[in-house]
This record gives structure tokens, C-alpha cells and sequence, in this order.
């Protein structure tokens, strides 16, 4: 029961925080806001017994996302324009989504029953062959370097790649401008 | 459908209220015009999708998927885990790639609202002639 | 960056235990939570804030974009080149199982494997996570002193 109370309370925080990004017109105060709702799934992934994903999620959501966040508004303008358009179509596109959803999750499994399909093959296969096959003891990192190591090395790629595509969008390299200067010397 | 029990509450709460969450997310990408507040928005909307994969892994009695000395411990499901922290990850590298190109837009166009842009795309569709931006270096 | 002294020893005082957390984080991946992704964006984060009190010229004079573009594709290359090994020793691509001294302790070698690409992984996300905020940074002007 305790587990449900903290579960509850965090998740009131979290939907507190993503009203607020939704009412709030200063891009700062938003910003500001994303890096605290990282913070606190953080915390509600530790209650789910995720604690890698809860590392990440405040390293990555939590750190580098505000940085970023930060980095971009100081080239941008801080306020948002206030809307134009009526709120009552999106109103109507989301609640149409998120009551289909939720008509979805009455046939769903009940939440955290060890029952459930979920639990029922390549998970607990793992688990069980994992002792045989790798010592060491955080089962995640097993699965993810060993069992599922195609799935990260194509991962690590895709970070790569969005790297590079970051570099040549807003790098200014030399090169462009030496080769600039050098066509204007030959008209 | 199953009445309204308490026991039937108590097993969905948690999808609910990252649906909620997640819906929240998908408002402020569908009604708001700013770029950054839509990036923000698929930000909110992806840690949701997160919280309902780890959700489903959760066993309750379960302990974090970290071997220990006790035979008989359960586990919760490592498989999403696993799934999410790459997920996380790559999601960051991808948001830098949309702000980078938010960045370019504000250099080339001068405005980052979804209306103004349309409005500048119109405007060069009818007279071919593109505005000279405020922004641009 | 002259004044703010206080922030400036602060951070001086953080970046070396940022830095020495990552490495534990990365190396200590196999027995608690942690591995590749989260010590190379820890380890990355230490260099942000050196970036940031400091000013990205001085970032850029510790550590070289070139250096840093580079690292980046090092780290795909040591995972893609593990597989690559295991391959020639005779296994399946990325069956770490190859490195085991002994055959009959495959499980070593599964470790030996795991260590070798979550330090690629780290590597490259390091330094892609650097390259972003260096990119990002050099495009905004320099915060002056009188600014805060």
C-alpha cells in the first residue's frame, strides 16, 4: 500500500508539472519545468524497480536536455506567442486519443501481477539462462551488451549519427568560408 | 467490462495516469505554435510512453533486475529496462538534432511560431520573394 | 571570465569528482546500475560545466572538436570492431563468448566482451554529447561577465 501512496504522490507532481508546461508562456520557466518532470520520473522509475532507466532518465532528461533547452533559448526568443487558434479541436484530438487508450487498458493485465504475458517468455528466459551465461550480477547490462548487443550497437549509432547531423547543421567550419573566398578570387 | 471496483481501480491507476500524462504531452504538441514548446511537448510524451513500459515490467514483490545471494528473490522484468535506457538516450540525441534545426530556422526565417512560418511559406508561394530576416548573421 | 570567483572554485572543486564518478559509474556497470550511456552523458556533463563557467574557448582548448568528432566514431568502431575479433576467433559476430581464456568458462569471456563495448558506448556518447553542447554553445555569443 505504501508503494501506491508514493506512486500517487509522484504522480501528482508529475501531472502538476506538465500543467504548468502547458499553461506557462516563458520558455525559461518551461525549460526549467521539463528538467523537474525528469526529475521526478526519475524517482517514480526507482519505485518501479528500474533503477538504470531512473539513472538515466536523471542524467540524460534531468541534465543534458536542460543544457541543450538552455543553449537553444539563448538564441531564441524567451517568451512563446500567445495562441491564436481556438484550443478546441486539439481539446477534442486528445481527448478522443487518451479515452480510446484508456478504453485499451480494461483488457490490459493488471499492474505489477507476475502473471501477465509480459512475464511469461523472453524475460524470464533471461533471467533464468543468465547466471549460466554471463557473471555479472546487474542483468540489464548483460541484456544489453550480450543478448540484445546488435540492438546497442545500432543504438550507439543512431547517437552518432544525430551527433554528425548536429555538427553539420550548426558548425561553422572554415572550410565553407575559405571555399567562398576562394570562388569571389577567381570571378 | 468488469465494475468499477476498488481492486479493478487499484490494477489500471497507474496506466491511467500516465495516459493522462501522456495526453497532456500530445496537447501541447498539437495546440501550441511555438517550436520549442513542441519539442517540449514530444519530451513530455516520450518519458510518458517510458513510464508505461516500465510499468508493465514491474512485478509487485519484485526487487530491481540486480542479481542477489537470495535464491528465491523476484525480479522485475529486466527486458524493458533495457529497451527504455537506450530509448532515453537516443531520444536526447534526437531532440538536439530538432532544436539544432529550430536554431537554423530562427537564423534563416526570423521567427520560431508555427503561424509566422506559414505565413513567410505563403507569402514566397504567392510573390517568390523571400523576407529578409532580423535574425540571420 | 575574471569574476564570479566563487562559481569558478565551486566548479573547480566538482569537475574532478564528476569526472571520477563517471569512471566509477562505467566500470562498475557489470555490478550495479550504470554502464555506457549514463557514465559517457556524467562524464560529458563535467566538461558542460567546465564549458559553461569558463567560456567554450577555454572548452575548446582542453579538448579539440577534432579530437572530439573523432572520439565519437572511435567508440563505434570498438564496439563494431569486437564483433569484428569475436568473428575471427572463430564465434559468431559479437559472441563474446570468444574471449574466454578457457572454453569451458564461456561466462568470463561474455564479461571480458561487455567491459570492452559498454566503454565504447560511453566513449561515443561522451563525445557526441560534447560535440552537441559545443555546437550549441559556439553559435551563442559569449556570455561576458557583466551579463549575469
Amino acid at each position: 500500500m505504501s508503494v501506491i501512496l508514493i506512486d500517487v504522490a509522484l504522480f501528482s507532481f508529475l501531472l502538476l508539472t506538465a500543467f504548468a508546461i502547458v499553461r506557462l508562456r516563458n520558455l525559461f520557466a518551461v525549460t526549467m519545468l521539463t528538467s523537474v518532470f525528469s526529475l521526478l520520473s526519475a524517482g517514480l522509475f526507482v519505485t518501479l524497480d528500474a533503477v538504470d532507466v531512473a539513472f538515466t532518465e536523471a542524467a540524460v532528461g534531468a541534465g543534458i536536455s536542460t543544457v541543450l533547452l538552455l543553449g537553444t533559448l539563448s538564441l531564441t526568443p524567451h517568451d512563446e506567442k500567445p495562441a491564436t487558434r481556438s484550443p478546441l479541436l486539439p481539446m477534442l484530438v486528445v481527448f478522443i486519443t487518451g479515452a480510446a487508450l484508456i478504453y485499451g487498458t480494461m483488457d490490459m493485465p493488471a499492474f505489477g501481477s507476475a502473471d501477465a504475458p509480459i512475464h511469461q517468455h523472453v524475460g524470464p528466459d533471461y533471467i533464468e539462462r543468465y547466471p549460466h551465461d554471463i557473471d555479472m550480477p546487474n542483468i540489464v547490462t548483460g541484456i544489453l551488451g550480450s543478448y540484445r548487443g546488435f540492438d546497442t550497437l545500432g543504438e550507439t549509432a543512431v547517437v552518432f549519427t544525430a551527433g554528425i547531423a548536429v555538427i553539420l547543421l550548426l558548425h561553422r567550419s572554415t572550410l565553407g568560408r575559405r571555399r567562398r573566398e576562394d570562388e569571389e578570387e577567381d570571378l | 467490462m468488469e465494475d468499477l471496483t476498488f481492486d479493478f481501480i487499484i490494477a489500471r491507476y497507474n496506466y491511467w495516469l500516465v495516459i493522462t500524462l501522456m495526453m497532456t504531452g500530445f496537447y501541447v504538441v498539437v495546440s501550441r505554435g511555438n517550436l520549442i514548446k513542441k519539442i517540449v511537448g514530444l519530451n513530455l510524451f516520450q518519458t510518458s510512453v517510458f513510464m508505461l513500459y516500465i510499468s508493465a515490467g514491474k512485478i509487485i514483490g519484485g526487487t530491481a533486475p540486480i542479481f542477489t545471494d537470495n535464491p528465491d528473490e523476484v525480479y522485475s522484468n529486466p527486458l524493458p529496462h533495457v529497451l527504455i535506457l537506450t530509448a532515453i538516450v537516443v531520444g536526447v540525441a534526437t531532440t538536439a538534432l530538432g532544436l539544432a534545426l529550430i536554431i537554423r530556422i530562427k537564423e534563416t526565417f526570423g521567427s520560431i511560431e508555427e503561424d509566422e512560418l506559414l505565413k513567410i511559406e505563403h507569402d514566397y508561394d504567392t510573390t517568390g520573394k523571400m523576407p529578409t530576416a532580423e535574425g540571420r548573421p | 571570465m575574471h569574476h564570479h570567483l566563487i562559481l569558478r572554485i565551486v566548479s573547480k572543486f566538482l569537475i574532478p569528482p564528476i569526472l571520477l564518478y563517471a569512471l566509477y559509474v562505467q566500470f562498475h556497470g557489470d555490478f550495479g546500475p550504470g554502464g555506457g550511456f549514463q557514465a559517457g552523458v556524467i562524464f560529458a556533463a563535467g566538461f558542460i560545466l567546465y564549458g559553461i563557467v569558463y567560456g567554450v574557448s577555454h572548452l575548446r582548448r582542453v579538448l579539440p572538436p577534432a579530437l572530439v568528432r573523432a572520439l565519437a566514431a572511435l567508440g563505434v568502431l570498438i564496439y563494431a570492431g569486437t564483433g569484428v575479433v569475436s568473428m575471427f576467433l572463430g564465434f559468431n559476430y559479437l559472441d563474446y563468448a570468444a574471449f574466454a581464456s578457457d572454453p569451458a568458462h564461456a561466462s568470463h569471456g561474455q564479461h571480458y566482451g561487455i567491459i570492452v563495448i559498454e566503454f565504447g558506448v560511453g566513449l561515443t556518447v561522451f563525445a557526441v554529447m560534447t560535440a552537441i553542447f559545443m555546437a550549441f554553445a559556439s553559435r551563442a555569443p559569449e556570455i561576458k561577465d557583466t551579463d549575469w
